[in-house]
């Protein structure tokens, strides 16, 4: 990631657009660890099913059908039916709507607020640091899945709630990513340049240390995308979900559990199913965190 | 030794402080009344306004704010409004549970997870080295209660082993069956952070001067690794560990509730469910105090481990 400044230093002739310094790193990433490309695949499978569910979908998620409850799995009903008759995997398919969404959006929400309050944090120093961080670390010591139970119980159970409560116990791990680089960065000889030409501060740091924190917060993002995932259906355990009867991979558990001695498959599936997203997300993370943790450079 | 122990008391009480200020605000920021809220919208105003008062919800902010701090250092955390009992008896009684499925769950994850962090680490590259990672990631993946329904159904329902509701306690053995299956699930996602934090810092100790030249002049390789190298390397693994202690305790939650054990989770989701309060604010109050306490601990153990962190 400090090769911004090397890159000039080349022939003038094959310059690199800074678009295809940043496909080219990516790449490299990517290649540092196999195993972060089957990461993504099966990642980008999972959404896949999740966008064409309404196409992939063989039932309604939501039609009852009272004589087919509790099916095993057969022909007609691939993974079987739950205790209202609803088709299971139409469910499970719809279902990674609400996780994804869920889980793509306060994430985004958290590495958006945390990096900005991490940025900040890390330029200014001083007393903003120092209250900064103490409270985000105050924050992070907090159980974060209870403050999570107790957020949305308090603001209600619905989507943007959800999103809200989740972002909120994601926010400091991204600042205290952030603001580390930052402070690194900001003693470097291109700040101080851009310092020497009057940029303004906000120029500096968005135009000059995000793009050098940038590959950290994506990966640390990979890794959070599937804390959030799991939090939302653990929330969806407890009934804290979206409201029924739209699918959620951790109502259907909670369900499923419910029915656990008439139907194993009916709690089997939606666990299996968040555990293979995660799994998958935590093999993307973990393989180009390698390639993108400065302390580990140079290994492998 | 003292000035060091005498600093992280400081820092712990601020941070409780800070902690309490933050629960207070929590409760008082959510929208709506929570007089309206338990009662129901038929609620006359006359109940409102008593109920109001008997939470105290009547009195100016800055009076509300110091009867919650001195309530909560005194251990007074008011009453719960669904059994009438007062909060902090609610919450010793079940404690004891929580305690018990944490701790239980703690050792077997040290037990398991050190020893392979550390031969994970010292055969780097191998194939061992390849499974215990991606065991390792598959562990760390499991959500706390999917891991306690795979086990569930797996060794109390088809194979009927321990009884699907693990809360007896009396005899040893009655102890040990319902404490093996709660304790498991969490334990074997515990082992798998600690083995990965325990791989990393081994690798990077192993790569350090002081073990070559150990190395060199003959010492056998294992008390190479087990009094050279892993000492070196409990610093970042005791992090871990005490960060984790408060994932742990928000796992067990999940995990008290798939195995119908009692704990601070069954009464957290009651709470919950009932909209109750002062049990909710008594609740946070009793986590909070667990991770400024485990936080202080961690500091503590560091300066017994590394001399070096009491100087600084």
């Amino acid at each position: 990631m400090s090769g911004m400044s090397g890159a000039s230093a080349r022939p003038a002739a094959k310059a690199q657009t800074p678009l295809a310094y940043f496909a080219a790193q990516t790449l490299k990433a990517f290649n540092t660890n196999k195993t972060s490309w089957i990461g993504l695949a099966v990642f980008l499978v999972i959404v896949a099913l999740a966008i064409f569910a309404p196409a992939l979908a063989p039932f309604d998620p939501t039609d009852q059908n009272i004589l087919e409850k509790l099916r095993p799995p057969s022909a007609e009903h691939w993974l079987g039916t739950d205790s209202f008759g609803r088709d299971t995997l139409s469910r499970v398919l719809y279902g990674a709507r609400i996780s994804l969404v869920i889980g793509v959006v306060s994430t985004l929400a958290a590495m958006l607020i945390g990096s900005a309050i991490g940025m900040l944090a890390g330029w200014h120093g001083g007393r903003i640091d120092t209250v900064t961080m103490q409270t985000m670390d105050v924050l992070l010591a907090f159980p974060s899945l209870i403050l999570g139970l107790i957020l949305v119980a308090m603001l209600g159970p619905s989507m943007v709630n959800i999103i809200i409560a989740i972002a909120l116990t994601s926010i400091p791990p991204f600042a205290r990513i952030a603001r580390a680089p930052t402070i690194a960065i900001k003693e470097r000889e291109f700040v101080l340049a851009g310092r020497a030409l009057g940029f303004s501060d906000a120029r500096i740091v968005a135009g000059h240390i995000l793009p050098n924190i940038f590959p950290e917060i994506l990966v640390m993002g990979s890794l959070w995308l599937a804390n959030a995932i799991r939090t939302e259906a653990s929330l969806a355990f407890v009934g804290l979900g979206v409201k029924p009867p739209t699918p959620t991979w951790g109502g259907m558990i909670r369900e499923g559990f419910e029915n656990i001695l008439d139907s194993y498959t009916l709690a089997l599936v939606p666990s299996v199913s968040i555990l293979v997203v995660i799994f998958a997300l935590n093999l993307l993370g973990d393989g180009l965190r390698d390639a993108v943790d400065p302390k580990l450079k140079g290994e492998t | 030794m003292t000035a060091f122990v005498v600093r992280r008391l400081a820092f712990a009480c601020v941070t409780l402080f800070a902690v309490l200020t933050l629960v207070f605000v929590l409760v008082r920021i959510v929208p709506g009344d929570p007089a309206q809220l338990i009662l129901g919208d038929q609620a006359s105003r006359e109940a409102i306004e008593s109920l109001r008062h008997r939470l105290g919800l009547d009195l100016p902010i800055g009076e509300q704010y110091g009867i919650f701090l001195s309530g909560a250092l005194r251990g007074d955390w008011g009453v719960s409004m669904v059994t009438g009992q007062p909060v902090i008896r609610e919450v010793l009684r079940v404690l004891p549970w929580t305690i018990e499925l944490t701790v239980v769950s703690l050792m077997l994850g040290i037990a398991l997870g050190v020893p392979s962090g550390v031969y994970a680490a010292i055969h780097r590259n191998r194939l061992v080295d390849y499974s215990v990672r991606i065991a390792s990631l598959l562990g760390l993946s499991f959500p706390p209660f999917v891991a306690a329904i795979v086990l569930l159904l797996a060794f109390a329902i088809a194979l009927p082993w321990f009884p699907v509701i693990s809360a007896q306690s009396g005899s040893l053995s009655a102890w040990y069956r319902s404490i093996t299956l709660p304790a498991v699930s969490l334990g074997l996602i515990t082992a798998a952070y600690i083995t990965r934090v325990t791989r990393s810092a081994m690798l990077e100790v192993l790569s350090e001067d002081y073990v070559r030249t150990a190395r060199a002049k003959g010492v056998p390789w294992n008390a190479v690794i087990w009094r050279h190298a892993l000492r070196n390397a409990l610093i970042p693994i005791i992090t871990v560990v005490g960060l984790y202690l408060g994932i742990l305790i928000g796992n067990s939650v999940l995990t008290e509730i798939v195995f119908s054990r009692p704990g601070l989770g069954k009464l957290l989701i009651g709470a919950l469910n009932q909209r109750d309060y002062p049990m909710l604010q008594g609740m946070m109050v009793i986590y909070t105090l667990v991770v400024v306490l485990v936080n202080l601990l961690t500091d503590l153990t560091y300066g017994f481990v590394d001399p070096r962190v009491k100087l600084k």
